[in-house]
C-alpha cells in the first residue's frame, strides 16, 4: 500500500542543461519518491520504453533547447499508443507561455516554467496522479 | 608599536564596541556569505594581508604572476572586445544579425550554433527534428558558412566560434571560407571552444569518448600553431561548470584542472609547451558577487601562471598569462520581471571589467524567456559600452587592488582552488575525476544548496522570492521559424546532388585512414571540408573509428 511515487526524470532532446532536471530529481527524492533519471540525448522512444520499464507514476520532462513542441507530444502519442493512459506527464525548461497551451492539449499536465520553487513540483504531483 | 599592533589593538577595541552595540543595533543576519557560500566577515584591515608580499603575490600589470592583469595598461590602450554570442535560424539571417550587431559597433563575432551542428549531425538527421536552428544557426557544410560570413572580411574580424566536439570540422570551414575571401590562414583571428573536458561535466555536447578527443584537440593545437598562429586553440570555460551550479572557487578549480589535462596531453603527443601554451585561451562566467568575481578573475591568473611556470616549466612569458573571454551569468536571469536583469547584467558586466576581462558578452533581458530579441540585444551591447566610457572603470589598471576584503577573497580563492586541484591530481588527473563522476557530484551538491537556500528565503532573488509583482505574460520574444528544419534539408539534398561525389567519397576515405592511424586529422578535414563533405558525414567518419562517449549518469 506504501508504495512510494516513482519518478522518471527525463531530459529530451539534444541540450546538455542538466541542472534543473538534477535538481527537480534530488528534491523529488529528499521528498520521499523513487526517482530515476535517464541522463541527456533521450528519444522520446527511450523515454516511454523506461517508463514502462521503471512502472513509472510520473514522467518529467525537462528541456532547455526549444524542441518541445516538437517532442513532448511525441512522447504522449508513444505513451498512447503503448496503452499507458495513467502516467503523469509534466514538463519543464525554458518554454515560452505561448507555447503552453499546444503542449496541455498534447496531455502534458502542467509546465513548470524557470524559478518555480521544487514545493511547487512536488505538491503538483501529488495531487495529480492518475493511479 | 609596530604599525600592525597598534592596528590590532584598533581592531580590538572596535570589535568590543561593536558587540556592545550589537544588542541594541544588531545585524541583518547571524552569518554573511558570498554568493558561492564562503563566509565573510564584518570587516577587512591589513592584518587580513599580514605576511603577504606584494611582489610576488601581486607585482605588476603585464608580470608575473599577473594577478593585476595580463597586459600593462590594460583598458588605457583598449577597451575589452564586445562580443555578443548570437546565431539562430539560418546562415542567412545570422549573416543579418552579425552585420547589424557590427554596425552597431560590437567589435568581434561570436557564433552560437545549434545543437545538431554541436553534436555532429546534419539538419536532416532523425534526432536533429525540431532541433534545426532553434539554439543557434545551422551549418551543414561549407556552403552554409559561405553564406554565414557573406561580405564579412574575415582579415578584419575575429571570430569565436562556440563549437567543440566537431571543433575541427567548424574550424576548416572558416579556414576554407577565408580562402575564397582571398584571405591565407595567418591572417586569422578568432577563437574556437574546443574544450571537450567540461562537456562531459556541464554542458553536453560531446560526441567521441575522452581519448580521440583529446587526440583532435592536441591536432588542433600542432595545426594551428604552424598555419594558423594567431588562433586561439581552445577556450578552456568555467562558465558552464558556474552556470551548472558551482562555486567560484570550484569554477577556478575545475576550468584550471582541464586546463592542466589539456597541458598534458599536448606534452605527451610531443608538443613542446612554449609551442602552443600562448594560444590558450579561458573563459568564465561573472555572476553576481561584485567583489568575489572580481577576486576569482584576480585569483585564476595567479594560479594558472604557476601552473605554467612551476609545473610545466614554460620559460615564454605568454605562455603564463591567462587570458579570457567572460560572459554574464545566464542562470541569475529571471523569468519574472526581466527588466531586472538589465541591472543584474551590469552588475556582473562591472565585475568583468575590473576583473580585467579580454572580452566580454553580456546577456540580455529575455534570456531566461527565449533567445534575445535584436533590441534587447543592443541594450546589453550598450551595457558595456555605458561601463566603458562612462563608468571610469576602465581608466586605470586593476583598481580594486589593494582592498583589504578583495586581496583576502584574491587569496582565499586561490587557496581554495589549489585544495581542488591537489584532490583533482590524487584520484589520476582532470580525465579521471570527470569519468568517476567526482567533479559533476561536487557540482550538483552545490546547485542543490543554492536551490534550497532560495526555497528557504535565506538567499533573496529580487522578484522571484521576494518583492514579487503579478505580471502579465511577456510580448514580442523573439520565435525560430519551424520552417527552418525543412530549408535546411532542401538546401542539403541540393548539395548533396551537385557536388563531386567521387571527390567527397575519397576524401572521407582518406579521413578515415587518417583517424585509424596517428597522422595530424585537420589537413584531411579541411579536404573533406572544401569537398562540401557534409559536417555530419565527417562526424560519422569519425563515429566510426572513435565510438561515442557514454555519459556517466550521477544524481
Amino acid at each position: 500500500m506504501d508504495r512510494k511515487i516513482r519518478v522518471l526524470v527525463a531530459k529530451p532532446g539534444l541540450d546538455g542543461h542538466d541542472r534543473g532536471a538534477k535538481v527537480i530529481a534530488r528534491a523529488l527524492r529528499d521528498a520521499g519518491m523513487e526517482v530515476v533519471y535517464t541522463g541527456l540525448r533521450q528519444t522520446p522512444e527511450q523515454i516511454v520504453q523506461a517508463a514502462i520499464q521503471e512502472d513509472a507514476d510520473v514522467i518529467a520532462l525537462s528541456i532547455l533547447s526549444g524542441a518541445h513542441n516538437h517532442l513532448f507530444p511525441r512522447v504522449m502519442e508513444l505513451l498512447s499508443e503503448k496503452g499507458v493512459n495513467d502516467v503523469l506527464v509534466i514538463g519543464g525548461g525554458v518554454i515560452p507561455e505561448d507555447d503552453i497551451p499546444f503542449l496541455k492539449k498534447a496531455g502534458i499536465a502542467e509546465i513548470f516554467g524557470p524559478g518555480t520553487p521544487t514545493k511547487a513540483t512536488i505538491d503538483f504531483i501529488r495531487a495529480n496522479l492518475k493511479r | 608599536m609596530n604599525d600592525n599592533e597598534a592596528i590590532r589593538s584598533g581592531f580590538e577595541a572596535y570589535t568590543e564596541g561593536v558587540e556592545k552595540s550589537l544588542g541594541k543595533f544588531p545585524e541583518r543576519k547571524k552569518k554573511f556569505v558570498t554568493g558561492s557560500n564562503a563566509p565573510v566577515e564584518r570587516l577587512y584591515t591589513p592584518l587580513d594581508l599580514e605576511g603577504r608580499d606584494y611582489l610576488a603575490d601581486q607585482g605588476f600589470p603585464g608580470s608575473y604572476p599577473f594577478t593585476r592583469g595580463v597586459q600593462n595598461t590594460l583598458y588605457r590602450g583598449r577597451f575589452w572586445t564586445m562580443r555578443q554570442y548570437a546565431g539562430f535560424a539560418t546562415a542567412e539571417e545570422s549573416n543579418k544579425r552579425y552585420k547589424y550587431l557590427l554596425e552597431q559597433g560590437q567589435t568581434g563575432l561570436s557564433v552560437a550554433f545549434d545543437l545538431p551542428t554541436q553534436i555532429g549531425y546534419d539538419s536532416d538527421h532523425p534526432l536533429s527534428q525540431g532541433e534545426v536552428g532553434k539554439v543557434g544557426v545551422a551549418i551543414d557544410s561549407l556552403a552554409d558558412m559561405e553564406i554565414l560570413f557573406d561580405g564579412i572580411p574575415l582579415d578584419k574580424v575575429s571570430t569565436s566560434m562556440t563549437i567543440n566536439a566537431p571543433a575541427s570540422v567548424l574550424l576548416a570551414m572558416y579556414i576554407a571560407v577565408a580562402e575564397k575571401q582571398g584571405v591565407t590562414p595567418d591572417k586569422l583571428n578568432g577563437t574556437i571552444q574546443n574544450d571537450i573536458l567540461k562537456e562531459y561535466v556541464a554542458r553536453g555536447t560531446y560526441i567521441f569518448p575522452p581519448a580521440p578527443s583529446m587526440r583532435l584537440i592536441t591536432d588542433i593545437f600542432e595545426y594551428c600553431s604552424k598555419e594558423v598562429p594567431n588562433w586561439n586553440t581552445i577556450s578552456i570555460s568555467g562558465y558552464h561548470i558556474r552556470e551548472a551550479g558551482s562555486t567560484a572557487v570550484q569554477e577556478v578549480a575545475f576550468t584550471l584542472a582541464d586546463g592542466v589535462a589539456y597541458v598534458e596531453a599536448a606534452v605527451k603527443a610531443g608538443l613542446d609547451v612554449d609551442e602552443f601554451a600562448p594560444r590558450l585561451s579561458f573563459f568564465f562566467n561573472s555572476h553576481n558577487d561584485l567583489f568575489e568575481e572580481v577576486a576569482k578573475f584576480r585569483a585564476a591568473r595567479r594560479v594558472w601562471a604557476r601552473i605554467m611556470k612551476e609545473r610545466f616549466g614554460a620559460k615564454n612569458p605568454k605562455s603564463w598569462m591567462l587570458r579570457f573571454h567572460t560572459q554574464t551569468a545566464g542562470s541569475t536571469l529571471t523569468a519574472q520581471q526581466p527588466d531586472n536583469n538589465v541591472v543584474r547584467v551590469t552588475l556582473q558586466a562591472l565585475a568583468a571589467v575590473l576583473g580585467g576581462t579580454q572580452s566580454l558578452h553580456t546577456n540580455s533581458k529575455d534570456e531566461a524567456l527565449a533567445l534575445p530579441t535584436e533590441d534587447s540585444v543592443r541594450v546589453a551591447l550598450r551595457t558595456q559600452q555605458i561601463i566603458a566610457y562612462e563608468s571610469g572603470a576602465a581608466e586605470t589598471v586593476d583598481p580594486l587592488a589593494g582592498s583589504y576584503y578583495v586581496e583576502t577573497l584574491t587569496n582565499r580563492i586561490e587557496e581554495g582552488a589549489w585544495d581542488y586541484i591537489r584532490k583533482i591530481d590524487s584520484l589520476g588527473g582532470a580525465v579521471k575525476a570527470i569519468e568517476n563522476g567526482y567533479v559533476q557530484q561536487e557540482i550538483q551538491d552545490a546547485a542543490y544548496t543554492y536551490q534550497m537556500d532560495v526555497e528557504a528565503g535565506e538567499r533573496i532573488v529580487v522578484g522571484l522570492n521576494k518583492f514579487q509583482v503579478k505580471e502579465s505574460a511577456p510580448e514580442g520574444l523573439l520565435k525560430v521559424d519551424p520552417a527552418v528544419g525543412k530549408l535546411q534539408e532542401k538546401k542539403l539534398a541540393e548539395l548533396r546532388g551537385k557536388r563531386d561525389a567521387e571527390a567527397v567519397r575519397k576524401s572521407l576515405a582518406d579521413l578515415k585512414t587518417a583517424a585509424q592511424g596517428s597522422d595530424n586529422l585537420m589537413p584531411r578535414i579541411l579536404e573533406a571540408v572544401r569537398r562540401y563533405a557534409t559536417l555530419g558525414e565527417i562526424c560519422d567518419v569519425l563515429r566510426g573509428v572513435f565510438g561515442e562517449y557514454q555519459q556517466k549518469v550521477v544524481l
